[in-house]
This record gives C-alpha cells, structure tokens and sequence, in this order.
C-alpha cells in the first residue's frame, strides 16, 4: 500500500513521519543535576536515543497487521505511540474509533482483590461503561474458564488462569482497533486454540488488528498484511508472508555475522 | 460500518481534570480499590478508622486536657486541639498519597493511556473517605460537651473543607508530576508536611502567632490552612464554649469577609499551577517512569 497525504474515509491508523526519541538520563536526583548546572553544564547528562525514525503507515479499517522484528527494533514504541501512551517527537498519528491498546495483559490487575472486582476495574481501564461490563460479565468468566474461582483474590491464581482472565476481558472490550502486544502465547494449547479463533473472529467481524508477536507461524495465519520494523524505520510492507521469509532470511545473516 | 462516521483523532491528548470527570465510572472503582485493599484481611474493617481517631481524641482529653492542664487557659482544649487536627490529616494524607499516586501506578501509566489526573484525584477521595469518620468523632465530642453550631458555622466548615481538598489537589498534582523527574519530591513533601501542623493554629492559639510575628502575621494568615483551621475552631470549638467562657477567647478578625475569599482564590490558583504543571510534564511520563 502506498503512503499517500490525503486521509482517507477508511483510515484506522494513520502515521505520518513519525519519530520518538528517547532521553537517556544518566541521574535521577536533583542533587546532581544541580551541581551540573552550577559546574556550567560540563559533560552529558544525557544521551539521545533514535527509537522510531520517520515512520509513516496507513492502516485500513478491517486490516489485520503484523508488526514484526528483532528485540529492540521498536515495535512496542510504535503501539505506544498510536494507543497515546507515548507522545512522538515529531510527525503526528492519528487514529478512529475506540483504540484499545493491549500491551500488556493484565496491566490493571491489582493482585488483593478478586478476580470479579478484577474484571470490573480492568474493564473500566480499557474504556467499558458500567452497563457494558455488567452485560459482558458472564460471557467473560465464561470464556476465561476461570469458573468458580472468580470470587477468589487474584494472587492466588496460577499464571494461566491470570491471563486467561485478562485475555478475556481485553477480547470482551470491543474496540474498533485493537493493539496487541505479545500476548497471544497465553495459557495452554486448548485456550491458545480459542484466542486465536476469537482474535480471527475480531478480524472477521471488521475489526482492525495490530499485532506485535515474535511467534511469526501463528502471526501469518491471523494476519494479512506484515510490516517489518528495523532500527525504528519500516524496511518492508507487503503481505505477511513474505514479510516473515524476509525477517527469517535477515536474521539468519545477522547469525552468519557473529 | 458505523466506525467509519466517527473523526480521527489524536491519541493521547486529554483535557486534564475534565477527563476525570468523564472517567467517573473508573474514578469510583480506584477510589474503592484503595479502601477494599487497605482494610483487606481485617475485620473490623472501615470501623477502623472510627476507632483510630476517638482513641486521638481520647489521648488528648486525658492527657493534654487534664494531666498537663491546657484546659485552664484554653476551655474544651481536646476540641480545639481535635478539630485543627482532623483538617492537618485530611491536608497530610491528600498530598502525601496523591505525590505517591503517579510512580506508584507506573505499571498502568506505561502501558494504557489513561487521563493521569484520575491517580491524584483518586487519593483526594480516598482520603475524604478516611476525614469523614474523624468528623463524626469530632461532631461526637462537640455534642457531648454542649454544641450548638449555626447553620453560617456549619457551611464555612464545608467551605474549608473544600479549600484544603482544592489546595492539597493542586499540590499533589505539582509535586506528584515532579516526583516522576525527582524522587527528592517526597522527601520536600514529607518536610512541608512536618512543618503544616505548626504553620497554623492547630497546637496553639492564633494570638501567639499575631503577638510574635508582628507585620508579618499576614502572610501566616494568607496560608489556606491556617484560614481553613481557624474557620474549624469557629465552627466546632467555639460554639461549645460556656457564656462566660466566650469572653476569654479572642477570634481572628475578617474571618469569613476577608480570609475565607482569600485562601479560596489562594488555594484556586495552587491548583491551577499544578494542573498546568501537570499537564505539561505528563506527556512524558510514560518514558521516564
Ligand atoms: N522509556 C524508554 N526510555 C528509553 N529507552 C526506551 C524506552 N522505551 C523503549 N526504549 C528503547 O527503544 C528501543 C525500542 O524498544 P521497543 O520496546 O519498542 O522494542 P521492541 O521492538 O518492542 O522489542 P521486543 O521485541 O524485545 O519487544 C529499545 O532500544 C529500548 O531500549
Ligand atoms: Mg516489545
């Protein structure tokens, strides 16, 4: 897909020269900072750091995206920057409809309460009303498999009914556009099976996805598109397939180097 | 699709305390989540936070009151003394919670987007909820010993109770957003904390203060809290006071016609710098925390 400067109708996501940097500070107390200023500013306090460079990317609404690369190529910087945790340096992105940012699962969970209160106050983080939670609840420890242990705190669950909760609430949130980080490797092969069918529903039922995982077989069968993310700027942007030949075949030279 | 009517729109960029107000639905659960999780496991539970201050209280009567005598020169000493107090800890426990609130919920606020302003906001209701039972106690006490407050008393001691809210808002929101850059902040909060209870008339009587400062008592008397303390005296201690006691007592003159408008718009413009502060800083909290 070409990068063109008019926005269309269709348009989830949209980014436009896009650029993030990252200041990183060496001190954190105002002690030194102080002498750094009085001593004339002498030496870095700080380095710069480039994390996204220029990047401009058009998502269609519907579209289902792969956004892959090595550890560190900032991918989870681009999420950030389109769900509003992060603002960019430069350039500007632009989204539509309700976004849902999932870089995490679990994120909101507080470990003293139960998973009930867990449901309703994750929910509410992601953006549900009170009525939508309340009409969504049943379906959520339904899918979550979580049963009767709903009423336990959640520090007593095992990591698989943990995420399984937040995976369900996260599915249950019913955005236009969905983020997803890393998450779909939760829980055992069973619940793996039904994430993937459901996230294969949300594309279905025309939602936009976005998905960051380095599990890149499971990636091509959800995704259509790919888009592959090196040092922060987009070096291919074409079906997934090709897309994951092309990162398999980068990191097998960058093996051949060391 | 019916999404493709909605506008794009640009992530992230929230209208501060606004934002809050549209998020009430969240607002109500964090505030219950601090509460539930702070009495989890006990059970007692809230009826902790009655038996805590009337134990205060009762501390001061005997103590204070008789053994040290502080009744002679000030009468009903224990519901002056109790009623400058609940104020100090409602103003304490605000913005000592609220400078915690962003580093403390960095697990969040690196990954969702969520209007920043609900943490510190948040801990203002919290500590709301923990000031009204000390109120009871105080009303309790106030009873006990022949309270008979006007209804003009009774809305300046809400009035000054909004004042200390809108003033310990605004500085948890300053030094909440600075905490993230320097965690020195909590150590200064910690300091201006120790310093509240003696830069109003809690322990003492005003007098003392106007006798030793001389031209400088108006900028003592500028403090909110030091408005807010006094107009609680005025509205919980005074009204207790014998006929023949009232003669002894001296009340800070402009009280109501000067001070209160006063602290309002001082507290009004603290809250309006730390929101813009605030706003400005929590751009990048995300990255730095
Ligand atoms: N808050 C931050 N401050 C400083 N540097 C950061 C910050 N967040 C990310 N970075 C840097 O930006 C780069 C990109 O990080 P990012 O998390 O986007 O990588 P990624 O592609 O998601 O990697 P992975 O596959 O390991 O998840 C990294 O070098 C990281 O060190
Ligand atoms: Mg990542």
């Amino acid at each position: 897909m070409t990068v063109t400067e008019k926005v269309a109708d269709n348009i989830a996501i949209t980014c436009r020269g896009l650029k993030k940097v990252f200041v990183l500070r060496n001190t954190r107390s105002m002690k030194e900072s102080v002498v750094w200023l009085l001593t004339g500013r002498k030496g870095d306090l700080s380095r710069k750091f480039d994390a996204i460079k220029d990047i401009s990317l058009d998502v269609v609404q519907g579209e289902t995206v792969a956004l892959l690369g090595l550890n560190g190529s900032g991918k989870s910087t681009l999420l950030k920057l389109i769900s509003g945790v992060l603002q960019p340096d430069g350039g500007k992105v632009q989204t539509r409809g309700r976004v849902a940012g999932l870089i995490e699962v679990g994120a909101g969970f507080h470990h003293d309460l139960s998973g009930r209160d867990n449901v309703y106050l994750n929910g509410a983080i992601l953006g549900m009303t009170e009525k939508q939670i309340d009409a969504m609840f049943d379906s959520i420890v339904e899918f979550s498999e979580i049963g009767e242990f709903i009423d336990t705190e959640v520090k007593f669950y095992s990591s698989g009914m943990y995420l399984k909760l937040a995976f369900s609430i996260a599915v249950h949130t019913d955005p236009e556009v969905f983020l997803i980080d890393e998450i779909l490797a939760v829980g055992d092969e069973p619940f793996q099976r039904k994430c993937i069918k459901k996230i294969k529903e949300l594309a279905a039922a025309g939602k936009t996805l976005f998905v960051v995982s380095h599990d890149l077989d499971l990636v091509s069968t959800v995704c259509e598109r790919g888009v592959l993310l090196e040092h922060g700027k987009v070096v291919m942007d074409g079906e997934v397939h090709a897309v994951v030949k092309e990162l398999r075949r980068r990191s097998e030279t960058s093996e051949h180097e060391l | 699709m019916t999404a493709t009517k909605s506008e794009l729109s640009t992530p992230g960029s929230g209208r501060g305390l606004l934002d809050v107000y549209s998020n009430r639905f969240l607002l109500k659960l964090l505030v219950r989540k601090e509460i539930k999780v702070r009495y989890r496991g006990s059970v007692l539970g809230l009826l902790w936070s009655y038996v805590k201050p009337l134990m205060q209280f009762m501390i001061y009567f005997v103590a204070l009151g008789i053994f040290l005598n502080l009744q002679k020169a000030t009468p009903n000493y224990a519901i002056y003394l109790f009623s400058g107090i609940v104020l100090v800890n409602f103003f304490t426990e605000t913005l000592g919670n609220s400078t915690r609130s962003i580093v403390d919920n960095r697990d969040l606020i690196r990954k969702i987007y969520l209007p920043r302003e609900l943490f510190p906001v948040s801990t203002v209701l919290v500590s709301a909820a923990h000031f009204l039972p000390q109120v009871v106690i105080l009303v309790g006490a106030s009873l006990i010993v022949g309270w008979t407050p006007s209804v003009l008393q009774l809305l300046a001691a809400i009035a000054a109770f909004i004042i200390v809210a809108i003033l310990g808002m605004g500085l948890g929101l300053l030094f909440g957003a600075i905490n993230v850059y320097f965690r020195d902040s909590e150590n200064i909060v910690d300091m201006i904390l120790m310093v509240v209870t003696w830069a109003s008339p809690v322990l003492y009587v005003w007098t003392m203060a106007r006798d030793a400062l001389g031209p400088w008592f108006i900028v003592y008397q500028a403090n909110p809290m030091t408005v807010a303390v006094e107009i609680f005296h005025w509205a919980f201690w005074y009204p207790t006071l014998g006929a023949n006691q009232v003669g002894m007592v001296e009340l800070p003159p402009h009280l109501l016609t000067l001070w209160l408008p006063v602290s309002l718009v001082v507290s009004l413009a603290v809250l309006f710098g730390g929101q813009f502060l605030f706003r400005r800083l929590a751009v990048h909290f995300a990255q730095e925390l």
